[in-house]
């Protein structure tokens, strides 16, 4: 009978920012939530094996713009969901914003949400709350009290409703000195995009709806920028769509100013050629650019410009996008096709390598955050947390997102035929297959959960195949 | 074919899902149906038994009339829904209505709607026939196909004419029709409007002009654009007079223009905006051809929608 405790991964290879290992085939050894052991040709009795051969092995992933609903619309996601589907997705952490209901503009709402989510099984939550209070653009959030809570206050950000009135954004800016907070903007100048459904350009003439122009984000991309400068402030510019805000932004970074960006995998993937007017899938805030933007965006992550893949995950229901596009909401899933489409989109065009591709999902965002090691950034080293991901960048899957174990649908990769895989996630030194997984197969069909009814995740508890299998 | 395949009705959305074939097929069989409206009982039996509801979310009297006029011509039965009398105000959504109207059996849906796509989308949800009766800024087949009718039928063809289209090209689903239908049937397209009004993504291709003076004097054909008082207060021009100062089509400036150049609206015209009286009710002005052609292509495009074929005979249905 194997040890409860141990699970023992074997062949994989590692690939780690944090600890600079970059492809060396090596054996880890968990033990209870932690790593015990990493070496070549671990021998251990008493221990459950999986074999990784082929697979690369880095730390879990994390993704700092996720919206996951909870509180107000638990009909589309929740904490218990967006968690499991993260992890599903390769994300062991990921950073929720403030546009719940109600919004996360004070302790006790980021506190709420830090305790559901920490019930059960599933991704780190750390909250981004708002930078003013009701997310109105007037008076600022008590930051210095949501950021000593218990509510893992990592970050301030308005998301959708960027604040307007660039004085309240300096005094921000300023305030958040006293503890050297970073302000996380959604660059976009409401006077502009006013009304507008898709990228203005051949998109919004060909489809007949009003145009949302790049200028909107490079407006306050500018703005933006000269604020952070002035004040010394640290800022990230959130889901960046456009070529001229990469160009200020690698302006700025080489004049010093202390600015941090992100950039989705639609972003990364698409462009306002695949907007389908009749498919409100496809309709996102920031609206999909043209394919100099992209090129532009690849570029930018390749050489670091761009610190971070987010996948500004935000589900909606059925009812809400079934409808027609001007009247749908903005916004797609992401969590879990983000691995794919970047594999897809990046490692296939030659644009990044994987070693790359793995920083900008683990150490640019844990840098771009300032996070504490101890709460995200270990990295695969002896005693380090065991939250890993397994993953092969080649193998091809055909997204369904029926399987997802996000509550929600509104996925343009539906049914897309992609590169890059996630296998496995371990969370705290716990098994998790996503649907698909060909590894689950090693653990036996009666270890596999409730099969398709919880979403094909293996749970296999905490080092211990097999006795906690129905324990999800 | 099976039988549900052979009922499903033939939709269209914009004019490029027609072939340039299969206009002339459309205007051939218009020009068939036109001889109907001069007769003294001006109605054939083509599409009798056949329910065609007119759908429109948004407020219209000129086509939703001459959609009823044309279907009553061909004998289908026409039910008239208007949003602001129905369940939509109750919120009911706009899948709930079609497959309302679909379970109860009807033929084709003429559709007119407020958001860009939404006949597009109405169709994925029926096997009716869905005819777009303009949807937004995005499309408005039928009045470019009767466009193109008129103009055939006053100049012959539209091969190596060159029309200009002239006013909110930006906001105009008339605007992104026409360029569609005057260019598959080899016209020259050139758009003339204030820069604000001219929309971001033309083309690269495309002839335009913020000057209409520039192209005043190579143009056959004059396509003025209805202009909206509200472009007013959305600050996209300065005022009225202004605009109509810079591209009113008036008789002086009709004056510098070819002899036999000719003048079209889609109507409503704002007089004294975009075009003068004068112009209006002087003889090269097309627009109450425009409307007489419109009766004929609607009867056309439902005959095609429902049941008649390229190449069949409009005549006996």
């Amino acid at each position: 009978m194997p040890n409860r405790d141990r699970i023992l991964l074997r062949g994989a290879k590692l690939i780690c920012p944090f600890s600079g290992l970059r492809g060396e085939t090596l054996d880890i050894l968990i033990s209870g939530k932690r790593i015990a052991e990493i070496g070549e040709g671990i021998e251990c009795a008493e221990v459950f094996a999986l074999d990784l051969s082929g697979l690369y092995l880095s730390p879990g992933w994390l993704d700092m713009h996720v919206h996951l609903r909870e509180p107000g619309r638990e009909d589309e996601e929740t904490l218990a969901s967006g968690r499991l589907a993260a992890l599903s997705g390769g994300f062991t952490a990921v950073c929720c914003m403030p546009n719940t209901d109600p919004p996360v503009d004070c302790a006790a709402v980021a506190e709420e949400i830090a305790a559901r989510a920490s019930e059960g099984t599933g991704a780190d939550v750390f909250c981004v709350g708002a930078i003013t209070v009701g997310r109105k653009g007037g008076r600022m959030v008590e930051m210095d009290r949501m950021r000593s809570s218990a509510g893992r206050v990592v970050a301030f950000s308005d998301d959708g409703c960027c604040v307007q009135d660039a004085g309240v954004m300096r005094r921000a800016l300023e305030y958040a000195r006293r503890f050297d907070g970073l302000i996380i903007d959604h660059c976009e100048d409401h006077a502009l995009s006013s009304g507008g459904q898709v990228r203005e350009g051949p998109c919004s003439f060909r489809l007949g709806l009003r145009g949302y122009p790049s200028m909107a984000e490079e407006v306050m991309v500018a703005r933006d920028l000269l604020l952070a400068e002035h004040t010394g402030s640290r800022i990230h510019l959130a889901h960046l769509s456009s070529a001229r805000s990469v160009e200020m932004l690698r302006a700025a970074r080489e004049r010093g100013v202390r600015v941090t960006a992100e950039v989705t995998p639609h972003h990364l993937f698409f462009t306002d050629e695949d907007v389908d007017g009749l498919d409100p899938r496809f309709k996102v805030n920031p609206p999909l650019g043209s394919r100099e933007d992209r090129e532009a965006l690849r570029r930018a992550l390749a050489d670091g410009v761009i610190d971070a893949v987010a996948t500004d995950h935000a589900p909606h229901s059925l009812e809400e996008k079934e409808v027609e596009f001007e009247r749908a909401p903005f916004g797609m899933i992401g969590l879990e096709s983000a691995f794919s489409a970047c594999c897809t989109a990046l490692l296939e065009s030659g644009s990044l390598d994987v070693f790359a591709l793995v920083e900008r999902l683990t150490a640019g965002p844990a840098r771009a955050l300032g996070l504490d090691p101890r709460l995200y950034g270990e990295g695969i080293k002896k005693g380090a947390r065991a939250d890993l991901v397994a993953f092969d960048p080649e193998a091809e899957r055909v997204v369904d997102a029926d399987d997802f174990l996000s509550f929600s649908r509104n996925c343009p990769f539906d049914g897309m035929r992609l590169k890059g895989k996630v296998e496995l996630t371990v969370k705290d030194g716990k098994l998790f297959f996503p649907p698909g997984s060909r590894l689950s197969g090693s653990i036996g069909e009666a270890r596999m959960g409730r099969g398709r009814a919880c979403g094909s995740v293996a749970d296999i508890g905490c080092g211990a195949p097999g006795a906690d299998a129905d324990d999800v | 074919m099976d039988a549900a395949a052979a009922r499903r009705g033939r939709s269209l959305i914009d004019v490029d899902q027609l072939t340039p074939a299969e206009v002339h097929w459309l205007l051939d069989t218009a020009r068939s149906f036109e001889e109907v409206s001069r007769r003294a009982v001006k109605k054939v039996p083509a599409l009798r038994g056949r329910t065609v509801v007119n759908l429109f979310f948004e407020p219209s009297t000129r086509t939703r009339i001459s959609f009823e006029l044309a279907a009553k011509r061909l004998s289908a039965d026409v039910v008239n829904f208007a949003a602001a009398a129905s369940s939509v105000v109750k919120g009911e959504a706009l899948k709930d209505t079609v497959l309302t109207l679909q379970a109860m059996g009807v033929d084709a849906l003429v559709v007119r709607h407020p958001c860009s796509g939404a006949p597009g989308v109405i169709d994925g949800w029926t096997d009716a026939a869905v005819i777009n009766a303009g949807d937004g800024m995005h499309a408005h087949p039928t009045q470019a196909l009767l466009d193109c009718y008129a103009l055939i039928r006053r100049i012959g063809c539209l091969q190596d004419k060159r029309i200009a289209i002239v006013g909110d090209i930006m906001h105009s689903r008339v605007a992104r029709s026409c360029i569609k239908a005057f260019t598959m049937l080899g016209a020259e397209v050139v758009l003339v409007a204030p820069p604000t009004l001219m929309p971001a993504g033309l083309p690269p291709e495309t002839r335009f002009s913020y000057v209409l003076e520039d192209v005043l004097e190579d143009c056959d054909v004059f396509y003025l654009l209805r202009l909206q008082t509200e472009r007013q207060e959305e600050g996209l021009i300065p005022s009225l007079r202004e605009y109509a100062a810079a591209y009113q089509m008036d008789a002086r400036r009709l004056g510098r223009a070819r002899p036999h150049a000719l003048v079209m609206h889609p109507g409503p015209i704002n007089r004294g905006v975009e075009i003068s009286a004068e112009v209006a009710d002087g003889p090269r002005a097309v627009m109450l051809d425009q409307v007489t052609s419109g009766l004929a292509v609607r009867m056309a495009v439902l005959f095609m929608a429902l049941g008649g074929k390229e190449g069949g005979d409009a005549e006996s249905g």
